[in-house]
């Protein structure tokens, strides 16, 4: 049963990792809207510019 | 795109088509060169995924600035402090609004298109609110060149200053989300190691140990991050020497937090950090839930202040002069281009213009104003361009002050939230000493167990519904009315306004407006009734004047041509090829006055229109008095909601008669001054009436100043001088049924709040005090209490039926759509896209 004194602590350092994870999402300001990031992976597209473009 | 229709803007095309270009190996044709221009510049560019994408016309790009010079000011350094902020590498970052962005294949064609030129770093459009952050090093490209690059392709940007109350909600939005989040986890996490030690699964006491203690690591963040506002709360409203709802709670989690450290490292008793982290998670739930409905009440107020340009156009001696809104100052001369939006207040210099002030009355609607009239900062020139003069700037527009207006009566309490804000800190004083009552008997009957039964008596009671969700029922209430044209200025009004039980009406103003119906038809006997109708109609057609409405459909084949318009006097034009004049009897007669006036014997508030042939007067029309849009509809509304219509006016009493029949209303009085309409309304509420009283809110001040609720007409540049509860915004009276109803509505939530609040005191709190309820589940049901009367509180904030918004045009969708509605778009376009 000692395992879990590796394995609890563990889980606190992913734990530690998601929240901080999660604060950076926050403050670069992902969920500052949440309604249409959906919509614009459906709108990406392929096509490049042909390379005489200014 | 159908044939005759423009590719780029769907307009539909000349009758010779001039403008066509290849578009993905097609021809298309264009209704003129700018349309063109932008479409051979999309493709160019390889992007013509923008024409399949979309879900609508694109805007026209005939309105479009591309000058070079237009967007040179925007190098200036003055100019870029307001909205330009710069990186520590040296890249400047830029918030702007785009015009013209309608949905996500818009802002999907924008950062595409900038995002390949050099020296841009970045490009984000949302699509929703249209604001765009553009991120590029100007060692490589100037912002000029970047503004006029959005120009050509049919945006036109306006810089964007956010201002302190939406910075203030973002910053209070992340930090609110940051504290749920991890009070979420941290509730997981904790909750995990508990259900391991109620189980009992391990019998070692050195791994309950150890469990205690992972715990107390987790909850420890939980308590004092996700919880500090709680504390912070409580010890606010300690230091006001009051109570809130803050207080017992902060007692409840720190009492839990601090008991389980103790027993924690002394091995004894039970733990309670489940207890304390759910409870948390919980009510920070319940509080993000309630500040959302605040902040959609703020966006409100931050969509009408974002709509102002910030640069304008002075004409200083003749010189056009580009300059930022905050250099203007009353007396200056300002040119605004169609399609752009009016910086200021001031007087109207052009003879006449079409503006839209959807932004102040939520209609979308073309209206026409003549020289000198007000024109007001955030309506929209709409077919030509206009000059005016500045009167007013900044913080005295109109659009400022009802900005203002929003926000405070936002922040003024209506009676009611006083009174639940007073019983909740009652409430909280009883629990407070109902705890202290039962901690003492327990300590006498089971010591051990006293402590969770007082922390279960803390936890369990719940002034949720006065504390939280009353406030929140009239914030989203008012808020949701604001945006259907309906202002409730004062707060209290909402209230009242559930309560009525008469509305009186003002006649002229307020049931009838204005615009026109033709009364009757006079002639000189040349021509018969008919034919005069018919010619007038003919000419009529072809103006926009609001008086034109009054005449009906030309008949078929008879058209008239050259037909010129003679702004404030007429319209002159050839039918049957004679020329006719119609307007204004100086216009048609010239010098051959008093020939004419024997016709129209000048009538009360009847206009007369005259038509003239070559020969001379022919006929005149007398314009009567209209019915405002939806008076029909709304007083049968009214009606349906079982208030007894009433009408009150100046008027005498054969119009009023005929008026109240038309619109079937039993009780009215003509010929009233406004002392007795004071007195009517009196006597009605010695009657024990509840009287809402409607007037156009500056003739019948003292009027609507003696009924219980007053509801002003408002247009939006009288809004400052009178003091009525309520304004109406829009020119259709439908918003006021409908706001019956939703101040209704919100009596009904606070009401099924405040029964749900007293029904599950009842039960839980003796349930706690006996000891059946452990901590964890009185945390459970406070909290699933909190959240539901919240909820149920914001459920106001919803869309009621349509109500006023007739054809929401573009321009006001800041403030008629809601970001649903406009995803909803886009839906329509991923659709599209899907296959």
């Amino acid at each position: 049963m000692n395992i879990i004194f590796y394995l609890i602590p563990l889980g606190l350092v992913l734990l530690a990792v998601a929240v901080a994870a999660f604060f950076w999402a926050v403050r670069s300001g992902q969920f500052d809207d949440l309604e249409t990031p959906a919509y614009r992976v459906l709108m990406d597209d392929d096509s490049k510019p042909p390379p005489d473009a200014d | 795109m159908n044939v005759g229709q423009c590719f780029h803007c769907d307009a539909p095309l000349p009758a010779t088509v001039d403008h066509v270009a290849v578009v993905d190996g097609q021809q298309r044709s264009f209704c003129g060169p700018d349309c063109q221009q932008v479409a051979e510049l999309i493709a160019k560019r390889g992007l013509t995924g923008f024409y399949q994408f979309r879900d609508g016309p694109t805007e026209s790009a005939a309105s479009r600035d591309t000058r070079t010079g237009r967007w040179a000011s925007y190098d200036r350094a003055a100019l870029q402090r307001e909205f330009v902020t710069t990186d520590a590498d040296g890249s400047k970052n830029a918030q702007l609004l785009l015009q013209g962005v309608r949905c996500a294949a818009c802002s999907w064609l924008i950062e595409n298109a900038l995002g390949s030129t050099a020296g841009v770093q970045a490009v984000r459009v949302d699509p929703v609110t249209t604001r765009t952050s553009l991120s590029w090093n100007p060692r490589k490209v100037q912002l000029s060149e970047l503004l006029q690059q959005l120009a050509r392709l049919g945006y036109t940007p306006f810089p964007y200053t956010e201002d302190a109350t939406e910075q203030a909600a973002t910053v209070e939005r992340r930090v609110a989300l940051k504290r749920l989040i991890l009070a979420g986890l941290g509730m997981m996490q904790v909750m995990s190691f508990a259900v391991a030690l109620y189980m009992g699964a391990w019998r070692d006491a050195e791994i309950e140990e150890f469990l205690r203690l992972i715990s107390l690591v987790v909850a420890t963040p939980v308590v004092f991050y996700s919880g500090a506002p709680f504390f912070v709360g409580a010890w606010h409203r300690l230091r006001a020497r009051s109570l809130g709802m803050d207080v017992p709670v902060a007692l409840a989690i720190g009492g839990a937090w601090a008991a389980s450290v103790w027993n924690t490292f002394t091995g004894g008793g039970e733990v309670y950090f489940d207890s304390a982290t759910m409870f948390v998670f919980f009510l920070s739930a319940a509080r993000f839930l309630e500040m959302a409905g605040r902040h959609r009440a703020l966006s409100l107020t931050g969509a009408l202040a974002r709509h102002l340009p910030r640069v304008a156009t002075r004409l200083v001696d003749g010189q056009l002069q580009e300059v930022g809104v905050i250099e203007l100052r009353p007396g200056d001369r300002v040119l605004v281009q169609p399609g752009r939006a009016v910086p200021a207040d001031g007087v109207l210099e052009t003879t006449a213009a079409h503006v839209d002030e959807s932004l102040l009355t939520g209609e979308s609607r073309s209206i026409e104003k003549q020289c000198g009239e007000t024109v007001v900062a955030g309506s929209i020139a709409q077919t030509e361009a206009l000059q005016f003069t500045v009167t007013r700037v900044g913080a005295d527009t109109v659009m400022a002050q009802i900005a203002r207006l929003v926000g405070d009566a936002g922040s003024r309490k209506p009676k009611l939230v006083e009174v639940a804000d007073r019983i909740a800190g009652y409430f909280v004083g009883a629990v407070l000493i109902a705890a202290l009552i039962v901690g003492v008997i327990w300590w006498q009957l089971a010591p051990e167990r006293a402590f969770e039964v007082v922390l279960a008596v803390l936890v369990v009671t719940c002034p949720c519904a006065l504390a939280l969700a009353t406030p929140a029922a009239f914030t989203v209430a008012s808020s949701a009315l604001a945006r259907a044209g309906f202002m409730v200025r004062r707060a209290g009004a909402l209230q009242v306004l559930a309560q009525v039980t008469d509305v009186v009406f003002d006649k002229t103003g307020t049931l009838t407006s204005h615009a026109a119906g033709i009364e009757s038809i006079q002639t000189t006997g040349e021509l018969d009734e008919q034919a005069c109708l018919s010619i007038a109609a003919a000419l009529e057609a072809q103006s926009e004047h609001p008086l034109a409405r009054a005449f009906p459909a030309p008949r078929q084949g008879l058209t008239a041509a050259d037909v010129r318009a003679v702004p404030g006097a007429g319209l002159t034009g050839r039918v049957n090829g004679q020329v006719w004049r119609i307007g204004s009897l100086e216009f048609v007669t010239g010098p051959d006055v008093d020939a004419a006036a024997a016709l129209g014997d000048e009538g009360e508030d009847a206009r007369l229109v005259y038509l003239a042939g070559e020969a001379g007067v022919v006929a005149v029309f007398r314009i009567a008095e209209q019915l405002r849009d939806g008076s029909a509809a709304a007083v049968a509304a009214l009606g349906g909601l079982g208030l007894r219509n009433r009408i009150a006016s100046g008027d005498r009493a054969g119009p009023v008669k005929s008026l109240a029949t038309r619109l079937g209303i039993e009780r009215w009085r003509a010929g009233m001054k406004p002392d007795d309409k004071l007195a009517y309304v009196k006597a009605l509420q010695d009657q024990n009436h509840i009287v809402a009283m409607l007037g156009d809110g500056i003739n019948d001040s003292p009027v609507l100043a003696g009924a219980d609720v007053s509801i002003a007409m408002g247009s939006g540049t009288s809004l400052a001088q009178h003091s009525a509860d309520c304004v109406l915004m829009s020119t259709s009276l439908a918003s006021l049924p409908a706001a019956i109803s939703k101040a209704r509505a919100t009596m009904r939530v606070v009401r099924q709040n405040l029964a749900w609040a007293v029904g599950y005191n009842l039960v839980a709190l003796p349930l706690a005090a006996t000891g059946v309820l452990a901590p964890w589940m009185a945390a459970l049901g406070m909290s699933a209490s909190s959240l539901l009367v919240t909820a149920n509180a914001l459920r106001l904030g919803r869309r009621s039926q349509p109500t006023t918004t007739p054809g929401a045009g573009s321009e006001s969708r800041h403030v008629d759509s809601t970001p649903r509605e406009q995803a909803a778009c886009c839906k329509k376009t991923a659709g599209v896209a899907a296959p």
